[in-house]
């Protein structure tokens, strides 16, 4: 396992003192480049290091909102950013950067050009290769991902029109039998649908979410009325009506939105790690679907959607860390097998059928693949 | 012991035994037993701990609310049961006594060692040797004992305050029955978590027949530092918890958050009080522990090192939240610092003395534990409900943690000797 942008500095230095013994002149002894943005200046530790990871830890010694940059030669491409340092803390950057030309620059109030100067990136160890066109992968990545959810949010905007019509009409076997199926588009594109703040309580509202006053609406409303429980009393054909057409204009409103949306690498792994969370938090609980039961195709497209983003962001990792991404590899396939055993038809057993010791295990499962997931981010953004 | 045939009557009836406090207001107790122990012997007896482990029982107002925040904590909330008013009012009674004995690191009633051979001891005997341990014991009312669903148990619908309101349920609210309401409340805190869990223990049994636990928690590691003199502690999210919160020094502002004054009337009985919001918050850890550090320290608003507000300085620089990024303000606007400052609540401000707890793991393998929010305000409609209310929606927090269990607790002022705890009420 590689050595994680979080494990304790200290830590590391103190393993790197006992293996070597001495220090080197430029850089700090776990090799940390020091740097110090002063309000007029800008105190780099070294102006050269060995290509491969560099890590500078930035500390905003002004009283201003500082940034530090890791420029290519020409002084315009970024390789390395780190942005919003308060007055008075630090920050790591981690970037990954093969042999060549660079300059450093901190930007005290983040405006200007920025206070430069040359850095020097020698030849890296023996045994290390460098990819520097990094940002190529990255932005491949971003347009496949986007292209996924343009296409999920318009099956979601056709499935909703479809189950809206039955829903509205009385039709329950047919709204039934499309409500856990359309609802795998909603979450298959969870994380990107969640970060619309005002529709997704709208559209995704569980009754336990809302306080009261609150209006209770959405797929889940469609749900209880479909799925009733004791005492219940079924809405009436007008009431259904206006579920269904809010339903069918907030979808459409998800989807113009969409259209407008862009990624960052970072973006796609954090949000692959958000729907396994979701899938820990509430699915594999059996708390998304309370009355309909039907857990475990939301599960299944929390699944898919991290996987696709995963696999978006697959050449960026087997450069980086190989490791991890075989780890992930086998992990994705362990919980899918899993996955596969309660598939009946063109779906899954309902939560209510599995035992305790089924559960656990795929809670075991969605533990044994969120753990390396969370470390997919630090792998793809340096 | 020189014991009457009264007091017998008195402790097989209650369990415990009523010499001290109540008969001749402790004079008795003393002067039967200086003539078999001697005066200096007495005074080591009654006084058997250094004093620096002791926090006074009597005062103005209850103890453990502004005073120095301990390091454990269990709290019970019990049902009554008692038939009576004067069943309540005694059980009251043997609860003033039994806790004066135990914030001063005595034993209650004749002892776990001392009693009649042919009895249970009056003290069940696992805190002897040990110190005070700073031992709090805090008493409170639940609207529950006023009254309940519509009957007037113990004549006392009338002084129910308004402000001991039903919380609502705030979005997202996940509350257990089991692990919610009360007619009574019991928070002991010490340092020693035996010392905690003996003071319930021997409560629950003092009240056995006059009142029964409904749920309680044990609490280690407190989340909040209530006097300038500690330092701030973390959460179980590694956080630092409290670095605002209000302190036992800030006279001027726990007169106006914490403390009750100026009720008139039927709710006279409340002055020098305070309400205790109680509130069990599961913490998603292993979710929490797979986010990244850049994730965490925006959502929390501060760093996890020092706790500085991400805007800059050091743990006590006040945030500024006006300091732009890049994406927008430093410290977003709905990360947890910014949703619980003053400035996004009508500059209301709470007294937090919650505790981390732990209650083992659940069926999935996953640690069930997080925070016991406990926090003292002088009115949880203005001071708690608009607060969670924008923090169960907004803050990025909530998506974290989960609320299980939740009371709301009207806090009687402190006693002096000869009186018993919630006394004010019934005399009212």
């Amino acid at each position: 396992m590689k050595t994680r942008i979080l494990a304790p500095a200290a830590a590391l230095a103190a393993a790197a003192l006992l293996l070597t013994g001495c220090t080197d002149n430029n850089a700090s002894a776990d090799g940390t480049i020091k740097v110090n943005s002063t309000s007029d200046a800008c105190e780099v530790s070294t102006t050269s290091a060995p290509g491969g990871t560099l890590n500078f830890s930035v500390t905003n010694g002004s009283d201003k909102v500082t940034e530090f940059y890791l420029l290519a030669d020409d002084g315009l491409r970024i390789v390395g950013e780190v942005e919003n340092v308060g007055p008075g803390l630090s920050r790591d950057l981690v970037v990954i950067a093969p042999e060549g030309n660079y300059f450093t620059a901190c930007k005290p109030g983040m405006v200007g050009d920025g206070i430069r100067a040359a850095f020097a990136v020698t030849a890296a160890p023996a045994g290390q290769s460098v990819n520097a066109d990094r940002a190529a992968l990255q932005e491949t990545a971003v347009n496949l991902y986007s292209a996924y959810v343009k296409d999920q949010t318009q099956q979601l905007v056709e499935g909703t029109t479809e189950f809206a019509t039955a829903f509205a009409a009385g039709d329950v076997k047919k709204a039934k039998e499309l409500y856990p199926a359309v609802r795998m588009h909603w979450e298959r594109i969870e994380p990107v649908a969640e970060s619309f703040g005002d529709l997704d309580p709208i559209l995704d509202a569980r009754e336990a979410d809302l306080e009261k006053g609150d209006e209770f609406t959405g797929w889940h409303r469609a749900e209880k009325d479909l799925w009733a429980p004791k005492g219940y009393t079924a809405m009436t054909q007008a009431q259904r009506q206006k579920i269904a057409d809010k339903m069918v204009a907030n979808t459409a409103e998800l989807n113009s939105r969409t259209q407008e949306l862009t990624y960052t690498s970072d973006k796609l792994s954090n949000g692959a790690k958000e729907l396994l969370d979701e899938v820990a938090t509430g699915k594999v609980t059996g708390e998304e679907e309370a009355f309909s039961h039907t857990d475990l195709w939301d599960f299944q497209a929390n699944v898919d959607g991290a996987r696709i983003a995963y696999e978006d962001l697959k050449p960026l990792l087997t450069e980086n860390d190989s490791e991890l991404d075989q780890a992930l590899e086998t992990n994705f396939a362990t919980l899918q097998g899993l996955l596969d055993q309660y598939k009946k038809g063109d779906g899954f057993v309902l939560y209510t059928e599995l035992s305790e010791a089924q559960i656990q295990e795929l809670s075991a499962a969605v533990d044994a693949l969120s753990e390396p997931l969370s470390k997919l981010t630090a792998a793809v953004v340096k | 012991m020189g014991r009457t045939t009264a007091d017998d009557t008195a402790r097989r009836s209650t369990g415990i035994s009523r010499r001290g406090l109540f008969t001749a207001a402790g004079a008795g107790g003393i002067g039967l037993a200086v003539g078999a122990l001697g005066t200096s012997a007495v005074n080591a007896a009654v006084s058997p701990q250094t004093p620096d482990t002791v926090v006074p029982f009597y005062g103005e107002h209850q103890a453990g609310i502004a005073t120095e925040a301990q390091d454990r904590m269990h709290i019970a909330a019990f049902d009554v049961t008692a038939s009576t008013r004067e069943s309540l009012i005694s059980l009251l009674k043997d609860w003033t006594e039994a806790i004066e004995s135990l914030t001063r690191g005595a034993e209650i009633g004749d002892g776990a060692t001392g009693g009649n051979y042919d009895s249970p001891p009056d003290d069940t005997g696992e805190a002897l040797g040990l110190e005070a341990s700073h031992l709090t014991v805090t008493i409170g009312f639940g609207r529950s004992l006023f009254t309940l669903e519509g009957v007037d148990r113990y004549n006392l619908s009338k002084h129910l305050p308004e402000a001991l309101i039903e919380l609502p349920h705030f979005s997202a609210d996940a509350l257990e029955d089991a692990r919610s309401g009360g007619d009574l409340i019991v928070q002991a805190c010490a340092d020693d978590p035996q010392v905690a869990v003996h003071a319930v223990r021997n409560l629950a049994r003092i009240a056995f027949g006059r009142a029964r636990v409904r749920w309680s928690q044990i609490g280690f590691g407190r989340t909040s530092s209530t006097s300038t003199t500690q330092t701030t502690p973390r959460n179980l999210f590694g956080f630092r918890d409290g670095t605002a919160n209000l302190k036992l020094e800030d006279n001027d502002l726990l007169n106006e958050h914490v403390w009750v004054s100026g009720g008139t009337g039927a709710e006279a009985w409340m002055n020098g009080g305070t309400y205790m919001v109680a509130r069990r918050i599961r913490m998603h850890i292993e979710t929490w522990d797979r986010s990244t550090m850049r994730d965490q320290e925006n959502i929390i608003g501060r760093t996890k090192k020092e706790g500085a507000p991400l805007s800059g300085g050091e743990e006590f620089t006040e945030p500024d939240f006006n300091l732009q990024g890049r994406e927008g303000p430093l410290v977003a606007v709905d990360s947890h610092v910014a949703m619980a400052h003053p400035t996004r609540n009508n500059g209301v401000q709470m007294l937090r003395r919650g505790f981390n707890y732990t209650d083992g793991s659940d069926g999935l393998g996953r640690l069930d534990a997080g925070l016991f929010f406990i926090a003292f305000v002088v009115d949880a409609r203005t001071h708690y409900v608009p607060m969670q209310s924008a923090m169960a929606k907004n803050d990025l927090l909530a998506e974290y943690l989960r609320h299980t269990g939740s009371g709301l607790f009207a806090i009687p002022a402190g006693v002096q000797a000869g009186q018993y705890l919630g006394q004010a009420l019934f005399d009212a």
